[in-house]
């Protein structure tokens, strides 16, 4: 579903990614991990077509998003795509109806009551009924996460983007917005792409966990495989230690 | 040479250097944001010709531009007027020509005052609050999900405000203009003890279409650019709140410079071409 070839990405004199090669297959959850500034982020903005890569491809279905050439083609490939983003990203002037809305108001070929009763079905299948009518600020972060997800999941997209989806927030809530994913994953179908380094709760929404670390891929496995592997920096991660081969910026 | 001669001397061929690789650092970076800015002048200009056309969002603005400083160009046009009235009246009397204070006061505003004035107040409370707005959209990736969604920021933030403050300043410039030649007149008849229909008809003589239009080329100019800077510092936004608070601080500072340089200019070509 998505195809990462050889991708290089610098910052001035910085190498954040150097040759990041990852294949994630239709319905699978791929959850990349690793260190903070290790450049999970940076290539979550790379699939979205947000920042450019110097080198390398990234497919999205077919369609290659790094070769557009323009911001419409991009757009296009976008269609694809929803995303959670780590703040939820909401815009703050309108209300949780009218986020949730957005998107497909933005697009052409929607009538008026067909988003009226979309963005109501969806309200509802996330029990937001009672917030529709407020404000992000008005709200928790745990139920911005949830305004954010039927946002993104309001046009239906083939893939699901999330970054750090439970960063900032108490264990409860985190593991209530894992077990959203998880709800939304049965419901929905998509493929997923979850960036994050809360470790190993993350597992639970996973099919495959992939670990970068300086700028490139060092394993690629199963969660049950990630738990076991023998590498010293899979196991300094995995169990937080500050001694290791692992430098903490 | 001995080696501790050689050493300074190395040292301050290093310094000397480093000093140099300073400048030119400074000065690429300068160039870079000065070809940046006009790339995004360019695209905001796209996403206004180009559709969808988005009347309502730029309604919401012209609204949070506009109507919400109307007030305060209102009270500032008013003594404006007036303090020209009292400065007008005291030059004029030295050289016994007191009549003239009506056409001083309504060419002082209508070729010069109005437009900067309304500049600079436009800037100081609409223009910083779209760059922290727009800034702060920045840092909470509001931006990055505009982008997600499809949607062309440039078309769906930047192209309404910038027409909006190429609607809102001129009319703005306007109000300044009317209620600032009216306190003036206040002033004038009520307390300086000129004469009304003087005060009108000098007024009236002096004051020409070329001086109308004067002052409106130079409102457009002005809100092309409050609506440039503004929308390009929040934009190009810092991290975090010293980034926002960086990127308003420098919003306000180079609009309001980029109108006081502009005034000039625009006053030169505009004054020889009444003048030709």
């Amino acid at each position: 579903m998505i195809s990462i070839r050889n991708v290089h990405k610098r910052f001035g004199d910085q190498v954040v990614l150097d040759g990041v090669s990852i294949e994630i297959l239709p319905g699978q959850t791929t959850t990349i991990v690793g260190p903070s500034g290790v450049g999970k982020s940076v290539l979550l903005k790379l699939i979205m077509g947000i920042l450019e890569p110097e080198q390398g491809e990234i497919l999205v279905g077919d369609k290659n998003i790094t070769a557009a050439s323009n911001e419409a083609e991009r757009n296009s490939i976008r269609q694809d795509l929803g995303v959670l983003f780590q703040s939820a990203a909401l815009f703050d002037s309108l209300t949780v109806y009218q986020n949730i809305a957005f998107p497909l108001q933005q697009r052409c070929g929607h009538s008026a009551d067909e988003i009226h009763d979309k963005t109501r079905k969806i309200i509802t299948e996330m029990n937001l009924a009672p917030y529709s009518n407020s404000y992000p600020e008005e709200i928790s972060i745990g139920l911005r996460k949830r305004v954010g997800m039927a946002r993104a999941l309001i046009t239906e997209p083939k893939v699901l983007l999330f970054d750090e989806p439970n960063t900032g927030l108490d264990p409860l809530v985190g593991q209530e917005v894992y077990d959203l994913i998880d709800e939304c994953k049965k419901e929905w179908h998509f493929t997923g792409v979850v960036i994050s380094h809360e470790l190993p709760e993350v597992f639970q929404v996973s099919d495959i966990v992939v670990m970068l670390l300086g700028g490139k891929v060092i394993i690629e496995a199963s969660p049950d495989d990630f738990r076991n592997s023998p590498m010293p920096e899979v196991q300094q991660f995995l169990h937080g230690r500050v001694d290791g081969p692992i430098h903490i910026q | 040479m001995s080696a501790d001669a050689a050493h300074v001397e190395a040292k301050e061929c290093k310094s000397f250097t480093q000093r140099i690789e300073i400048v030119g650092t400074y000065i690429l970076d300068m160039v870079e944001n000065w070809g940046r800015s006009w790339i995004f002048l360019y695209r905001t200009i796209l996403g206004v010709i180009s559709p969808p056309f988005r009347p309502r969002l730029i309604i919401t603005q012209l609204y949070q531009i506009g109507v919400q400083s109307t007030l305060v160009i209102a009270l500032i046009g008013v003594f404006t007027g007036a303090v020209l009235a009292v400065q007008g009246e005291y030059t004029l009397s030295k050289f016994g020509a007191t009549a003239f204070t009506g056409s001083a006061v309504a060419l002082s505003l209508i070729r010069e005052l109005g437009p900067v004035l309304t500049a600079l107040m436009v800037i100081g409370r609409a223009g910083s609050a779209i760059t922290a707005e727009v800034g702060i959209m920045r840092i909470t990736e509001q931006i990055d999900a505009l982008r997600s969604m499809a949607v062309d920021p440039m078309r769906y933030l930047m192209a309404p405000r910038f027409v909006a403050g190429l609607i809102a300043v001129p009319l703005l410039t306007a109000i300044f203009i009317v209620l600032g030649i009216f306190g003036g007149y206040i002033v004038g008849t009520g307390l300086l003890g000129l004469s009304s229909g003087t005060f009108i008809t000098q007024m009236v003589h002096a004051v020409g279409t070329v001086d109308v239009y004067s002052g409106f080329i130079k409102s457009i100019v002005f809100g092309f650019i409050f609506g440039w800077v503004s929308c390009y510092k929040g934009y190009t936004c810092g991290f975090g709140a010293v980034g926002v608070n960086r990127a308003t601080t420098q919003s306000v500072v180079t609009a309001s410079v980029a109108v006081l340089i502009t005034d000039y200019f625009l006053t030169s070509i505009l004054t020889r071409l009444i003048m030709e």
